[in-house]
This record gives C-alpha cells, sequence and structure tokens, in this order.
C-alpha cells in the first residue's frame, strides 16, 4: 500500500481502480481514411442509438498502423458522434497516439473470442495471478417498462422485474430476462451474439428478436399468447419461441 | 406539508377535467384547503365544470406574466369556502406557460394550500409536461380501452422520468390509477377491458373506478363537480376513491354488473 501523505485528513479526490468493461472494437481493415468513415457513417445511420457516444477500440492489428492517418480517423469518427479512446496493434508511435487523443492497448491483452493461439493463452496462463475477465454485469431495471422508453443493456444482459409495456423496447447485447408479461419489443444480441435468448413470463410481444433475426406477433403462433416463454436461434430453423414451465 | 397533484392520461376526453374539479370539491369538503388550476391553455374547460365561468377576471398567464396577482385571478368556489379555482387563459396558446412562472405560481399555492390540483392537458408536450413536472402525486385518468392504457402507460414513463422529481432523484412521483367510465356490462360482453386487465398492465395502485353514467355529463351541463352529487353512482365513487387518496380503505364498487334476468341466473349466488 502506497503511504498516505501526512495531510491527507480530508476526503481523497479520486481512487484509481481497474475495471473490466465491454467495448466496442472497430476492427480496420484498410487504411483508406475516407472508405472508413463512409461505411462508419452508413453504420451509424443504421443504429445511431447503439453506436453514438459509445466508447471504441480501434484495432490495427489487420493494417500496417504506420500507414494509417490516425489523428484524421480518430478526428472523423468524434464528428460522426462515436467515442474513440484507444488503440490496439503495432506500428504506431505514441507520440501519434497523443496527438490524436488516443490511448494504447497492448495487442495481447484483450481477449479473443475464440482463443487463436496456443502461445497466448500459454502466456496468459503463466502470468501472475490476475482475476480472470468477469462476466459483464447484468442491468437490472425493477419498475415496469412503460410506453415509449428504450432500454439498452449494453455489452451485458437486461433483467426487467415488471412488465415491458404495449411500445416500449428492450434490448441487450446478451440476454434479456423480463420476469413480467413481455407487451412491447424485446431483442437480445443486438451486436450479433447468437447464444443469447429472451424470457419473459407472458408473451404478448409485438417483436422479439436475436441477433438480428426477428419475428413480429401477427406470426406467433397462437397457444404460445400470453405463456412463459423462450425466445432464442436455432441453427437449422432460425428464430424459435418456446413455451417454458407448466399452465 | 401541501401536495401537489397532477391529473394525467396522455389520451384527451377520458375524463381528466371532470376528475380535477371532482377531486378538488371533495378534497374540500374533507375541510382541506384546495386549489384547482387548469393547465389547458387555448382549451380552457375547467371553469366551466366548476360552473364560474362568468366570474373569470384575471387567469393563469396573466399571474405568469405578472399582469394580475394571485389573489386576483383565484376564484373562490361558491359552495365550498376553502375551494378555488385558477382558471386557465382561453386566448393563449400552451407556450404562454414559462417554467419558471409555472413554479413561481406552485410555489406561491403551496403555501397557502394544502393541494394544489393540476388539471393537464391532453398530450405529452409542452403544457402536459408543465403540469406533471412539480407534481408529488399523480392520478392517471384510464378508460378501459386499448389506446387509453397505452398512453397510460406512455405517461407513467414520463412521470417516472421528467419529472422534478425524478430529475433531483427524490422520492418517485406517488402514481394512482382511476378507471373512468367503465361499464360493467360491455365488460362482460369482452367489448372493454376489465380492471383486472388494466391494472396487469399498467400495475400501479387502483385509486377507483367510476361508472359510465349520465349524471357526469349532466353535473358537467350544469358546473357541478359530480362528487357533489351524492345521490349518483358516479358522484359517490368519486367519493370513495378520494377517501382512499386520504388513507381510508374502502371496498370497490360498481364493478359488476346489475343482474337482471339471464345474468341474474348465471351469477347468482
Amino acid at each position: 500500500m502506497a503511504s498516505r501523505p501526512p495531510d491527507a485528513s480530508s476526503s481523497e479526490a479520486f481512487e484509481l481502480k481497474g475495471r473490466m468493461a465491454t467495448l466496442t472494437v472497430v476492427r480496420v481493415l484498410t487504411t483508406d481514411v475516407d472508405a472508413l468513415i463512409r461505411q462508419l457513417t452508413e453504420k451509424l445511420e443504421e443504429a445511431p442509438r447503439l453506436l453514438r457516444g459509445a466508447p471504441m477500440i480501434l484495432d490495427l492489428d489487420g493494417v500496417d498502423g504506420g500507414a494509417l492517418d490516425l489523428q484524421r480517423l480518430a478526428g472523423e469518427m468524434r464528428a460522426l458522434g462515436a467515442a474513440p479512446v484507444a488503440v490496439r496493434g503495432n506500428g504506431v508511435e505514441p507520440g501519434r497516439l497523443a496527438s490524436a487523443g488516443l490511448g494504447v492497448l497492448p495487442a495481447e491483452e484483450e481477449r479473443e473470442a475464440n482463443g487463436q493461439s496456443a502461445g497466448r493463452a500459454a502466456r496468459r496462463e503463466a502470468a501472475p495471478a490476475s482475476p480472470g475477465p468477469a462476466a459483464a454485469a447484468s442491468r437490472v431495471i425493477d419498475s415496469p417498462v412503460r410506453s415509449g422508453q428504450q432500454i439498452y443493456a449494453r455489452g451485458g444482459s437486461l433483467v426487467v422485474l415488471g412488465p415491458v409495456g404495449p411500445g416500449a423496447e428492450v434490448l441487450a447485447d446478451g440476454d434479456v430476462h423480463i420476469y413480467g408479461a413481455l407487451r412491447g419489443r424485446a431483442l437480445a444480441g443486438v451486436q450479433g451474439n447468437a447464444g443469447a435468448s429472451i424470457f419473459c413470463l407472458g408473451l404478448e410481444a409485438e417483436l422479439v428478436s436475436v441477433a438480428g433475426e426477428y419475428q413480429v406477433s401477427e406470426r406467433f403462433a397462437a397457444e404460445l399468447i400470453g405463456r412463459p416463454a423462450r425466445v432464442h436461434l436455432d441453427e437449422q430453423a432460425g428464430l424459435r419461441i418456446e413455451a417454458f414451465g407448466k399452465s | 406539508m401541501s401536495r401537489i397533484v397532477v391529473i394525467t392520461s396522455g389520451k384527451g376526453g377520458v375524463g381528466k377535467t371532470t376528475t380535477a374539479a371532482s377531486l378538488a370539491a371533495g378534497l374540500a369538503r374533507a375541510g382541506h384547503r384546495t386549489a384547482v388550476v387548469d393547465f389547458d391553455v387555448g382549451l380552457r374547460n375547467l371553469d366551466l365544470v366548476m360552473g364560474c365561468e362568468r366570474r373569470v377576471v384575471f387567469d393563469f398567464v396573466n399571474v405568469i406574466n405578472g399582469d394580475a396577482r394571485l389573489n386576483q385571478a383565484l376564484i373562490k368556489d361558491k359552495r365550498l369556502s376553502n375551494l378555488s379555482i385558477l382558471p386557465a387563459s382561453q386566448t393563449r396558446d400552451k407556450d404562454a406557460l414559462t417554467p419558471d412562472g409555472v413554479e413561481r405560481v406552485l410555489d406561491e399555492l403551496r403555501a397557502d394550500f394544502d393541494y394544489v390540483i393540476c388539471d393537464s392537458p391532453a398530450g405529452i408536450e409542452r403544457g402536459a409536461h408543465l403540469a406533471s413536472y412539480h407534481a408529488d402525486d399523480a392520478i392517471v385518468v384510464t378508460n378501459p380501452e386499448v389506446s387509453s392504457v397505452r398512453d397510460s402507460d406512455r405517461v407513467l414513463g414520463l412521470l417516472a422520468s421528467r419529472t422534478r422529481r425524478a430529475e433531483q432523484g427524490d422520492d418517485p412521483v406517488r402514481e394512482h390509477l382511476l378507471l373512468t367510465r367503465y361499464d360493467p356490462q360491455r365488460v362482460k360482453k369482452g367489448d372493454m377491458l376489465s380492471v383486472e386487465d388494466v391494472q396487469e398492465i399498467l400495475a400501479i395502485n387502483l385509486l377507483g373506478v367510476i361508472p359510465e353514467s349520465q349524471s357526469v355529463l349532466n353535473a358537467s351541463n350544469a358546473g357541478i363537480p359530480v362528487v357533489l352529487e351524492d345521490g349518483e353512482d358516479a358522484g359517490q365513487a368519486y367519493n370513495d376513491a378520494i377517501a382512499r387518496y386520504l388513507g381510508e380503505d374502502r371496498p370497490h364498487r360498481f364493478l359488476q354488473a346489475e343482474r337482471r334476468g339471464l345474468f341474474g341466473r348465471m351469477f347468482g349466488g
């Protein structure tokens, strides 16, 4: 423990904490800034609420970082409403990062989705015992979600302790759990997690979606309406809605 | 400690003004100093329902603009000595209401009255927002049909997020459901949502159920708050609701269709 300065009688101004946080990673595949900005603009228009203001990491593993005009890219992204915070990858000098207002993440610290190289895994095991990556926290809403409200659990699951009203929208990168009737829209795995599910105690939804596959209520089987149900993606059958529990 | 109560619904024509008039009259009759404020600038109605339309000299907007003092604009009710009405302006629109002006007037009313009832306009725009913003309690007036229920749900969401209490992180606005124009016959036939259906969707405390009744229209036309019509079912239902608002425990009435003929035999016992 660091020793306290002798006059530290007043409350401390800050604490430093290491926290796992989920950030959107932008894997840069070209050094052509114009093309990057054009496509990013399109993406932002598709899903403005999800991406605007979202902190993003630029992953430069796939390109020659030295050839990319980072300062311009970061500036243009900020003008679009995105928030690039750091760069991960090789070949970028610290001076250029500072002038672009970005931090740096060493390439191997980020957990790979499919554990690419054995060497990397071994190195992580050999590293001094640090806590493993924490599961992303669930966002818990302890009141009904009302018509016109939109609630998004970024990077984790969403738990609603009450009903979701008609015209309300609940979204999560992970699962959506609703301990009440679902009468609005629910979207799980909105960043593409096909393993996500929606659970609700009464299916009266307007629309359900997992990883972009959606179904509107018109197409729900009549015997499912009002029942406790799980919505998930099946590799063959696509979006499946199944009742659970007895009744 | 005085309380500001907003009567709101989102949807128009569900009975907000009728409810505001009756709640104000009922609270005043129970001995509380009560003021009722018409926020429906440009479409003023409350003065008609309260029967004081011929005594309006100054209005809410005059007070906000400093053209009149609050005491000059408040109209004392002729039936109940501790009831006052602040009418809306008919010649202006909702833009005449400023957040600062509304706050000033409500603060002044708070000092003189136990209950300040705000009759909100329909919708969720400026007028409705300002009427709800300072509320301690909200009475959400809902008809037993899907569009009204959905609008009420929307309004409840706004009460939980865009009021002074929500913004300052105080205790949330206390929400009450008042179901109006309830017709048990039509509920039984499946033409209307039942109390249980509505409560299930909105998930808030049920203050009362006001039966659909000719007496409501008659009382409005005569300029009498229907709560003062003790012989009528709607008047009694409002009375019950006000007693519950004040903390009394009363069973809900007027939920069943009157038994006649076939119905009587089907639901006998």
